[in-house]
């Protein structure tokens, strides 16, 4: 792993935005018909920054690249139509210093956002620095923006910070775009599969890998805690285990030292545990392991099979799949194993629960009819909501806002095995705006990180 | 502080909003007690593309060809096939297990990984529980013949490599199994 994957970043000064807040409001509860025009203006980089920014970085113009990153990640909620750059009447630093509003009325803007990229060198090392404003053009008042400085390298963060603060702005709820997704590259033909940990920003870009293909991997997922860190399961020594890897340093370590297969791992919400199952003579139960004092503990008592535990944002509560009852329901007790109670009735099966951030609902995979969809219900099982159907689709992920889904599908093949696909989806929780997350291969069990820290 | 306030509001409208289109929903399904209206849907039972002479090979949903099979010794099949979300040994799986038993003691030296498999229409951690169960079932009944447990280790596989890449019942079939290897 190399180290510069995880740069720093210093915000320096939030800019003072004007006190009243006349922008109009996105309702995003429901699938939006009338996405918002908004203009992203190229952010302004003088001369002498420009050329020095091109020497580190090979780009010829960073602002416009950070302006299309905001741009790109606005549109893709649905909730926004950017406008055509072409169409804008006025020059990026001027816009910046002072909007004429009447001219980005007349394109039919609502909200500006400009900015400024500048190159800075701190203590013998290269900096950007950028300034980002927002701006209210019906009420002709900036309304938010922020400066910072970081590493060049780290340039398109900038933009999914940006487009952080103006999602966070416009519809209330907080972002997800400074993130990233951790899922399993594939490759090759469906009986030889050649499978891969990769790392990517949300948006597709920055693609890492983090195993080289040698041994099968699943189920990535991301600590909620701290986004250096994952787990997932490995057939390394055709063993398979869990492991917990940190992204910064490459150390990785198997989870326990059990007689059997440890597999579906989840993080507590705080980082501190992890549940995952372990199958032994037949039989899988849940387990749950305290990363810091080693105590390991059996959570589930059955000769069915357990498996696929979530913990509630709370950490009080677990929802996990069981065939208890014949075929796969979800289940939810407590996170010390107490008070099972069964909350899937629906007709069909149902597997891989997932509880949402916002701890209100929970995501699933159902097979009803030959067909798969992936749904929400309540965490009592009321409430069922079907999001999308498909040949086979699974694994849903939350958005660490809890208004996306992130999951994979699979193709059908023909009798030659051609045909077969599996590309990761995302779908918003009104069950609109369903979308073809792009990956540079086949792509499965992506996993979603919470807001980036440092 | 004006600021906060019209947020604030904001998030009210949202969460209204939230509360609205939850009930609202036109996709939600009536829940029910019924645990058996669940049985006549299973992870594997999808019956879309009627593929020919599917009856000469399959009992059931059990695959009974002998394409794939390959040999743990001459004269002895390496693998056995399941019904769908099963782990029941059929009476052609356990002739074929009582004939590997026999050649393992015979071969007192030889162990074994016995692996097992599911095919890809279940969730990939249940499949993954699955096929320990298959490979534990193959391995209980080596046992009962005569081979210890020592001998015999076991490796799912869930639905991570099947056998045949197509996508229909007959295809299934032949995943659904689990296979006797040689380990030394």
């Amino acid at each position: 792993m190399k180290k510069n994957l995880f740069l720093i970043f210093f915000i320096c000064s939030i800019l003072k935005p004007s006190i009243s807040f006349s922008l109009v409001e996105i309702d995003i509860t429901r699938g939006n018909l009338d996405p918002m025009p908004i203009a992203v203006s190229p952010f302004f980089t003088n001369e002498d920054s420009n050329i020095k920014i091109k020497n580190i970085l090979n780009i010829d113009n960073l602002g416009f690249e950070i302006s299309k990153v905001i741009e790109n990640n606005l549109e893709k909620t649905g909730l926004f139509d950017a406008i055509d750059k072409e169409a804008f009447l006025q020059k990026p630093d001027i816009a910046h210093l002072k909007p004429r509003f009447e001219d980005w009325t007349l394109i039919k803007s609502q909200v500006l956002i400009t900015g400024k990229v500048t190159s800075k060198i701190i203590n013998n090392k290269d900096y950007i620095n950028v300034e980002f404003k927002l701006w209210d053009v019906l009420g002709a008042k900036m309304v938010d923006g922020f400066s910072l400085t970081t590493t060049p390298r780290s340039w398109r963060r900038v933009g999914h910070k940006v487009s952080d603060k103006v999602y966070e702005r416009l519809t209330g709820e907080s972002g997800y775009f400074d993130t990233r997704i951790i899922y399993v590259s594939e490759e090759g033909p469906k009986t030889q599969r050649v499978k891969k940990l990769a790392l990517m920003d949300q948006d597709g870009f920055n693609t890492k890998y983090i195993t080289l293909g040698n041994e099968l991997v699943l189920t990535p997922r991301f600590n909620p805690a701290d986004d250096k860190i994952i787990t997932y399961m490995s057939y390394f020594r055709n063993m398979p285990r869990v492991y917990i890897v940190n992204l910064q340093t490459g150390e990785q370590k198997v989870v326990g030292d059990f007689r059997g297969m440890t597999f579906a791992p989840r993080f507590s919400p705080d980082g501190k545990k992890l549940i995952m199952s372990l199958a032994k003579d037949g039989n899988s139960e849940i387990w749950v392991r305290d990363l810091e004092t080693n105590i390991q503990e059996k959570l589930t008592d059955h000769p069915s099979i357990d498996t696929s535990p979530s913990y509630s944002p709370d950490g009080k509560f677990i929802t996990f799949n069981s065939d208890r009852s014949g075929y796969q329901q979800i289940y939810v007790m407590k996170s010390d194993g107490s008070k099972v109670k069964r909350i899937s009735f629906g007709k069909g099966i149902y597997g891989t629960p997932v509880w949402s951030p916002r701890g209100d609902l929970i995501a699933f995979t159902k097979l009803h009819k030959g067909k798969f969809f992936i749904g929400v219900m309540r965490t009592d099982g009321t409430g069922e909501r079907l999001l999308t159907e498909n040949f086979y689709q699974e694994a849903p992920s939350w958005s660490p806002n809890g208004r996306i889904i992130i999951f994979y599908r699979e193709t059908k093949s023909d009798n030659d095995g051609q045909g077969f696909s599996a590309k990761l989806w995302s779908i918003d929780l009104t069950g609109y705006n369903e979308r073809l997350v792009k990956t540079e291969t086949d792509a499965s069990d992506p996993s979603w990180s919470s807001l980036l820290g440092n | 502080m004006n600021l906060n306030k019209i947020l604030k509001n904001a998030f009210l409208v949202v969460m209204f909003g939230l509360i609205v289109t939850a009930c609202a929903t036109k996709k939600s399904v009536k829940t029910t007690d019924s645990t058996t209206s669940t049985t006549t849907t299973s992870a594997e039972t999808q019956k879309a593309d009627p593929i020919e002479k599917l009856d000469a090979l399959m009992q059931g949903d059990v695959y009974v060809g002998s394409d794939t099979v390959g040999e743990l010794a001459s004269g002895v099949p390496d693998r056995v096939f399941f019904a769908t979300n099963e782990i029941i040994l059929t009476t052609a799986s356990r002739e074929t297990l009582r004939k590997q038993a026999a050649w393992l003691r015979q071969n007192s030296d030889v162990t074994v990984v016995v692996e097992g498999h599911a095919d890809e229409r279940g969730t990939r951690e249940y499949n993954l529980a699955l096929g320990e169960r298959r490979a534990n079932a193959a391995k209980d009944y080596l046992m009962t013949y005569g081979v210890s447990s020592d001998r015999i280790k076991v490796l799912s596989y869930g639905k991570e490599r099947p056998v045949d890449s197509g996508s229909n019942p007959l295809s299934w079939s032949k995943n659904r199994r689990s296979v006797t290897v040689k380990a030394n």
